[in-house]
């Protein structure tokens, strides 16, 4: 390929020699950037000893078109020739090109500004992952205190937040997303159901597929899937928005007001969540159980009512209260997640999209481990 | 396009030995914006030679910079129509639009670069989607547009760590990738200190004389109105249409339209004002 351009590009560049040692570089033809450039390789080539010229200039009458190609040629063969202090003559080039690669020159390199390129050592490495650890660490607890601050602040009626935000958040987590918690709870339910169905049709206990639906769902996975759905869905909103927020300086514009950006935007986001996750935990276990009814009714024969009588047998209050307990908490984390990578956001809109994916990675993590802990919890206390 | 920037510099140079008037390169036809019923501006009528600096000028929220995008066909006009060297860009099939938009290099009042790519992989963009040129090329070509805007040496940065005077700088230098015929700029001096401004405001005026190519600039600055402009049209977000026409310092000089006077001198008299910009 690179043979080929230069072949097309070789009737561009022509050179001669005069007696006073002066490189005369004729330039002719169309220069046509998308179609390729010569390259300043070949000047250099005559530039090598034995002779190198005294003097460098340019011909340009059969010149017919020309681009950056050839403002990037020029520019090349005037660093060589500055590097080797050899004279150079653009007076033979057309006026507007000798502009540009003078104004390309005019404006000296700012070599300082070049990033300097070094790879660390692995325990470098090691030592400078344990500082972010470490510091991660810090944010994620310090954070963790602002908002506790806060909340101490609002039991105390002295925190500023606006009213008419709350109601918005609590419509945006709660009402707004009720559809897709309608659907994934009332799929998951038929897939326990199913898969329970298949196993338990072969003893002939086809109707503990309610227990096994109801406990399931209302114990646990009414809360986890709930959890996920709004980690994916508000979470990674409230990261989106924070994130946006912090990029048009709209927080730093709420903190110079002597306004505290974690009462004006967290506190809302927390409370609604907090408020909201327990009703959509109790609707998906609704849901999720309707599901089940639908798959034992249609696929097993078992009626309506004796699966309703035989859900409602299977659990207790306590493994109600405890899945709403568990979907207060994963609200709390998944607000928590999503406003604090919404803070931690950095100035450019990619670190938005950052933010919001960081959000969900977290409050799912942070949902999965605190399952873990209240299976333990639970399991201590006989419950 | 190539083939625009030397054609359109020999042109005008052929003119002016011929003492010809530049041609017509931009037409806008009986235009009229509007957001659904609402009409922002109607019956915009004027044209744009090869080679002018040409301002559109008006108050803030007249309409300015939704007048660039309906000339840069990001927008659809409500009627009318706006034509490059007598071809409409708005009556366009949309791949004829495509092509035709290549001829154009746009600027934003932000910069709008994109922010995960470094400033010569933002500038090079273009160049490796429109050009057969190499990787290596491609960054060569980036480093001299970067160098003609006063920004070697600074490739490798993303523009979270450049300045906004820098931004908008880079802006230009991607504007210019691919070497434009026309060159459109949307309020260059916003955000900016007099003396970057005034940077700016010369580096557009070198590159119209070294690239040939036309310069549309939407802006509210005097200074700089006066500085670079030699064509020009004053939008009136009252009547909802453009009040004048010509160049910003015969417009000064000679209006007798008091909405010209009154935003051409903020507000202060016509004689006050002639002495200040002289």
């Amino acid at each position: 390929m690179l043979a080929e351009q230069a072949q097309t590009t070789a009737h561009l560049v022509s050179f001669s020699r005069s007696g006073d040692g002066t490189l005369l570089i004729r330039i002719a033809g169309a220069w046509r950037l998308r179609h390729g450039m010569p390259t300043a390789s070949a000047v250099a080539g005559e530039f090598a000893p034995p002779s190198p010229p005294r003097r460098v200039a340019f011909e340009a009458s059969g010149l017919t078109r020309w681009d950056s190609s050839l403002v990037n040629f020029v520019n090349q063969v005037n660093q060589l020739c500055h590097e080797r202090s050899i004279e150079i003559d653009l007076s033979g080039l057309p006026a507007g090109l000798q502009r540009l690669v003078k104004l390309a020159e005019a404006m000296p390199e700012k070599k300082e500004a070049r990033a300097p390129e070094r790879r660390a050592g692995w325990i470098e490495r090691i030592g400078i992952a344990t500082i972010g650890l470490n510091q991660s660490a810090g944010e994620f607890f310090g954070f963790l205190g602002e908002i506790a601050v806060a909340f101490v602040s609002m039991a105390r009626g002295k925190a500023r937040y606006r009213g008419s935000d709350l109601i918005e958040i609590i419509q945006q987590c709660g009402a707004n997303a009720l559809g897709i918690v309608t659907l994934i709870s009332y799929l998951v339910g038929t897939i326990v159901a199913f898969m329970g169905a298949v196993q338990l049709q072969r003893f002939g206990a086809g109707i503990y597929v309610a227990d096994l639906v109801a406990i399931g769902i209302i114990r646990e996975m009414g809360a986890m899937m709930t959890g996920i759905i709004m980690a994916g869905r508000t979470g990674a909103a409230f990261a989106a928005q924070l994130g946006t927020m912090k990029v048009t300086q709209e927080i730093d514009a709420l903190t110079t007001m002597g306004v505290s950006p974690i009462e004006f935007l967290v506190l809302p986001r927390v409370i609604a969540l907090v408020l909201m996750m327990p009703l959509l935990c109790l609707y998906a276990d609704f849901v999720g159980v309707l599901g089940g009814a639908s798959v034992s009714v249609g696929m097993l024969g078992i009626s309506f009512h004796a699966y309703v009588r035989q859900s409602a047998h299977a659990v207790t209050l306590t493994d109600l209260a405890g899945g709403l307990l568990k979907a207060t908490v994963y609200g709390g984390l998944v607000a928590y997640a999503g406003c604090l990578r919404g803070f931690q956001c950095g100035g450019s809109s990619a670190s938005v999209g950052i933010a919001a994916t960081e959000a969900v990675v977290t409050g799912i993590v942070m949902i999965v481990v605190a399952c873990g802990i209240f299976a333990v919890v639970f399991h201590v206390l006989d419950l | 396009m190539g083939a625009g920037i030397k054609t359109n510099h020999t042109e005008g140079a052929a003119q002016e030995e011929s003492g010809r008037p530049p041609r017509v390169h931009i037409e806008v036809r009986n235009l009229t914006m509007a957001y659904g019923d609402f009409v922002v501006m109607r019956d915009l009528n004027f044209t744009v030679r090869h080679g002018d600096v040409f301002i559109i000028m008006g108050g803030s929220g007249c309409g300015k910079s939704t007048l660039m995008h309906h000339m840069i066909a990001l927008k659809e006009p409500a009627s009318g129509e706006v034509l490059y060297d007598g071809i409409s860009i708005t009556r366009a099939p949309a791949d004829e639009r495509e092509v035709m938009r290549r001829r154009f290099g746009v600027t934003y009042q932000s910069g709008a670069l994109w922010t995960s790519m470094t400033l010569a992989e933002n500038v090079g963009l273009p160049l490796a989607e429109f050009t057969d040129l190499n990787p290596g090329e491609i960054r060569e070509i980036a480093s001299l547009k970067l160098a003609l805007v006063g920004l070697k040496g600074f490739e490798d940065f993303y523009p979270s760590q450049i300045s906004g005077g820098m931004q908008k700088r880079a802006g230009l230098a991607r504007a210019i990738a691919l070497d434009p015929e026309v060159l459109f700029f949307d309020e260059p001096s916003s955000g900016l200190d007099p003396i970057t401004s005034s940077l700016l405001d010369d580096l557009l005026l070198e590159l119209r004389d070294s690239l040939g190519a036309t310069i549309v600039v939407v802006s509210h600055e005097l200074a700089s109105i006066f500085r670079i402009g030699n064509d020009s049209i004053l939008l009136d977000a009252e009547s909802r249409t453009m009040i004048a026409r010509g160049d910003p310092r015969e417009l000064l000089a000679h209006s007798s339209d008091p909405r010209v006077i009154r935003f051409l001198t903020r507000g202060r008299s016509a004689a006050k004002s002639e002495k200040s910009y002289g």
